[in-house]
């Protein structure tokens, strides 16, 4: 049996009368790729707030790389990754300024940020770029930075929010390569996306809807239990159900 | 209206135009038909919204001319402004007035009201109707959609330009607002789009794939996909990661790349049947140690071309 | 509705929607008018007073009963020489004094006008003003009592204002009052709207349409124009209700170079906007170009004839500073359009100057 790496439990968030998460549970085994999908508005943003630490549950539990999101959130942030759209990384800081930066942010020694870089760097072929603005270099390859940056310090998870929009799909598929490496090495990834093609990479996925998970399970499991083609037919019936697909 | 202008809508030559360091357009040049839908299709930087923009005379470019209803971009700027109905990215609306107010405003700072221009845009503001009322800030995604498409018919253009509308919003409003444009263009409206999405590129009537400021080429979806060069297979596996590798290993993979849960593989032989494909690959993994391989072979669709043309390109 | 017309409400609309920002416009002029005006002023009670009497006889020790007994006055002392007087003031143990001639009682007897000195401390100017308006008052009922209300015989009052001849009382801080908030609103708020709609993206909308970015600029810059009317108005009532400011010349007259302060305001505005991109860049030129310039440079707080020269030189490209100039003339003084052409003319070139720098920047293009 797979570890767990992240585990939530009737997790639930409510704004004053208005209940944004309602009581969802799933569960992303380490070395899992997760889809975590949903219309702008349902949820998702929130949810994932809870998972990071950032936002106390109203109701329920989650644990995530072994500590409770409620207790331990301090913890929870020590063992995580995240990576977002807009690639948390400083324009007008280099390559290096920026490695370096996010490693002392996560307590990572001198050393180790030095090896490091040097591997990441080495990894990803931007060796030549170490001194170059992250402003200058090309999206492709700021996207891979982000990723790669976002994995320093070797967290157990990684929480990813639409990590390819606006890239070509070339570099999409090459980013996705790097996500299923990553997780053969044990890291588990919890994606957003609004590429519904992309839910296909993943391993499981969820599809949330006002608040609560409405589907869940492999891309093909979910797709039969809808009896639809696409994903994207799925996710027009649950969000539309009245409209004919 | 204007009186209709005869000849293309919309007419590119060798354009260019560069932003310090970085070359945004490339001598692009291509023609859009009066009443077609097209398409732009390319990723971030691709040089879309630098090209629209010189469309709607907002940029001049460095080289090259654009003729936009048969006035120029650059010397007839004001007459082109009369008749060209735009909507920029990011949706740009008054968060803190309401949608009518919004439609309002954009109608009158183009000569009309919303009133006369109410026949235009019935179809989409029907379903903002429920929402007049409401600051444009506290406006879903799609509804912000829809509100900016508003604002940019309002005064019934002739042509409509609008700079990745879908960005930013789900996938069923996107699906939506596609309805909605193939509606207006059935009406005699030309469309021009510029999108990310692979998907949306077979919407459209023509499209033009753009990188790095260059059209890498232009036609009907249906004709992009019948030209693709090689047969394409589909070929599964459960370890998915472990088939791109083996795939990639193949003495004679052109091209191996995940689609969805199969990967999409071309061969690099000109001179062999299909069927001596799918077997050479079928025994080239189960030598390697996989099992439960299948492969067929398979129709390619837009994504595969347009991925196909950009590997070229960038091999160049 | 004319494209225009329609620009302009939507731009009534954003103000009035910007509820904040709008009660802080409307109500820190009044405050600041307010503050001023009270807080500055310092209790005139207990005014320490010193009676220089060479010659004590009975009409000087009748005038000194007088001060010693009044509320108002603490009499410190009286001295038989001004000798000691300079080191009083200067120490601040006198805040004012009244100094008697040697022969005061053979002046009142022989019907001779009589000159008494009174020397007030200015350094504080509003004190200043109203100890003398006391000591004045107490003086005037003494010679009436001593020569029957004679209306022949007259006291001659030598008043010497000290440490601040040019007299900055709280009438006077009103038209810097104006022509601080003047900026603020028009030059700041015209900059800061003109660069939020540059970063909503909505400029480019507009850009695109028929609309001329002249009209663009006029349009957002009109409201303002009525803002700042509005308060010119506000701070002006509340500073004839209040604290009793006169106004000596003519409110038409007034109004109209307050338009004119306005339109050199909004002329300010568009020119840093036009460079800003973002608002926060707009704010930052604002303050710095021209709050601080109009507080320190303009004669607002600081005399000019004070300042050294090269501060001086600078202050003539300060508009504030010609608008003051130009209100308290006509406020303080009843000066009329004859005699402040000149400098209506200087900040009418002002201006246009600006007016002409702002249209050239203006861009048709986001280029």
């Amino acid at each position: 049996m797979t570890p767990i790496a992240i585990e939530a439990r009737e997790l639930t968030r409510k704004f004053g009368d208005f209940t944004a998460v309602n009581a969802i549970s799933f569960q992303v085994a380490q070395g899992e790729v997760f889809g975590f999908l949903g219309a702008n508005g349902a949820g998702k943003t929130t949810a994932i707030r809870m998972l990071t630490g950032l936002l106390q549950p109203t109701a329920g539990s989650a644990t995530v790389a072994g500590h409770d999101v409620v207790h331990e959130p301090e913890q929870v942030r020590r063992r995580i990754g995240y990576m977002s759209q807009r690639f948390s990384l400083y324009d007008d800081l280099t390559v290096r300024e920026n490695i370096t930066f996010y490693g002392g942010i996560y307590g990572l020694s001198t050393r180790d940020i030095v090896e490091r870089m040097d591997a990441l760097l080495a990894r990803i072929g931007l060796e030549h770029a170490r001194n170059e603005l992250v402003g200058r270099i090309p999206l492709g390859w700021k996207q891979q930075l982000a990723f790669s940056v976002a994995l320093l310090h070797e967290p157990a998870v990684l929480f990813l929010d639409e990590p390819t929009s606006g890239v070509d799909p070339i570099t999409r598929r090459r980013f996705w390569e790097m996500m299923y490496e990553t997780a053969a090495g044990g890291t588990a990834m919890l994606v957003t996306t609004h590429y519904l093609e992309e839910a296909e990479y993943c391993d499981r996925l969820s599809i949330m809807v006002e608040g609560a998970i409405a589907a869940m399970g492999t891309p093909s499991e979910v797709r039969r239990a809808f009896g639809a083609d696409t994903l994207d037919d799925v996710f027009l019936r649950l969000t539309r159900p009245g409209a004919v697909a | 209206m204007t009186a209709r202008h005869a000849g293309p809508a919309v007419e590119v030559r060798n354009l260019s135009k560069r932003f310090g360091n970085a070359q945004a357009l490339d001598d692009v040049s291509c023609e859009i038909a009066a009443g077609e839908l097209f398409g732009f299709i390319g990723p971030d930087g691709a040089g879309k919204t630098t090209l629209l923009r010189t469309l709607v005379t907002l940029l001049v470019p460095d080289r090259g001319h654009a003729r936009v209803l048969g006035l120029d971009v650059v010397d007839d700027l004001w007459a082109l402004r009369k008749t060209v109905g735009y909507m920029p990215g990011r949706f740009s609306l008054y968060p803190d007035l309401s949608a009518l107010e919004n439609l309002r405003f954009f109608a009158s700072v183009f000569g009309t009201t919303v009133e006369k221009g109410r026949a235009t845009i019935d179809p989409i503001w029907r379903q903002l109707e429920p929402f007049a009322d409401r600051r444009a800030a506290a406006l879903s995604g799609g509804m912000k959609q829809k509100l900016a498409l508003s604002c940019a018919l309002v005064h019934a253009p002739p042509i409509l330009i609008l700079d990745e509308p879908t960005t930013g919003v789900d996938a069923v409003s996107r699906r939506e607002f596609w309805d909605l444009l193939t509606r207006l263009r059935s009406e005699g409206l030309t469309i021009v789009v510029s999108t990310p999405y692979m998907d949306e590129a077979n919407r459209c009537d023509r499209v033009a794939f753009m990188q790095r400021g260059r059209l890498l080429l232009t036609d009907t979806p249906a004709a992009i996909v019948a030209r693709y060069p090689r047969p394409l297979f589909a070929v599964r596996s459960p370890d998915r990661l472990a088939l791109l590798r083996v795939l990639r290993d193949f003495p004679f993979a052109a091209s191996a790349w995940p689609f969805g849960e199969s990967v999409h593989y071309t061969d690099e032989r000109t001179d062999v049947t299909p069927e001596d494909i799918t077997r050479s690959l079928l025994a080239h993994a189960t030598a390697a140690g996989l099992s439960g391989v299948s492969a067929e072979p398979i129709t390619a669709g837009i994504e595969d071309a347009f991925m196909w043309h950009l590997a070229r390109a960038e091999a160049a | 509705m004319s494209a225009f017309a329609g620009f302009v409400r939507k731009e009534v609309y954003h103000i009035l929607r910007d509820k904040q920002t709008l009660w802080i416009l409307l109500l820190m002029p009044l405050v600041q008018v307010l503050l001023f005006g009270y807080a500055v002023r310092t209790d005139v009670r207990d005014i320490r007073l010193a009676l220089v009497d060479p010659a004590p006889g009975v009409a000087s020790r009748a005038l000194t009963q007088r001060f010693a007994t009044s509320p108002r006055f603490q009499l410190i002392d009286v001295y038989r020489s001004p000798l000691p007087l300079d080191e009083a003031f200067r120490s601040g143990v006198v805040r004012q004094a009244v100094v008697l001639p040697a022969d005061l009682d053979r002046a009142l007897l022989g019907h001779a006008p009589v000159s008494v000195q009174l020397v007030s401390d200015a350094s504080d100017p509003n004190t200043g003003s109203i100890m003398q308006a006391y000591a004045t008052s107490i003086l005037r009922r003494w010679h009436d009592e001593r020569t029957g209300g004679n209306p022949g015989m007259r006291v001659a009052l030598a008043t010497r204002l000290r440490y601040n001849p040019t007299l900055e009382s709280v009438n006077v801080f009103v038209p810097g009052l104006i022509a601080f908030v003047l900026t603020i609103i028009s030059a700041m708020m015209t900059a800061i709207s003109i660069t939020r709609e540059k970063e909503t993206g909505t400029m480019e909308m507009l850009l695109v349409s028929p609309l001329r970015p002249w009209a663009i600029v006029a349009g957002k810059v009109a409201p303002y124009v009525l803002l700042g009317f509005l308060n010119v108005l506000l701070v002006l009532a509340a500073a004839r209700l209040v604290f009793q400011m006169p106004l000596r010349g003519s409110v038409v007259l007034l109004l109209a170079e307050c338009l004119l302060y306005i339109l050199t305001s909004l002329a300010l505005g568009m020119v840093i906007s036009s460079r800003a991109r973002t608002q926060r860049t707009a704010m930052i030129a604002a303050l710095a170009g021209l709050l601080m310039p109009t507080l320190m440079l303009s004669g607002f707080i600081f005399p000019i004839d004070s300042m050294p020269e090269p501060l001086r030189l600078v202050s003539n490209i300060v508009p504030a500073r010609w608008f003051l100039l130009i209100v308290r003339g006509i406020m303080v003084k009843g000066a009329g359009f004859a005699a402040l052409w000149g400098e209506t003319a200087v900040l009418a070139g002002i201006t246009l100057l600006l007016l002409a720098v702002g249209a050239r920047r203006l861009s048709v293009r986001l280029d």
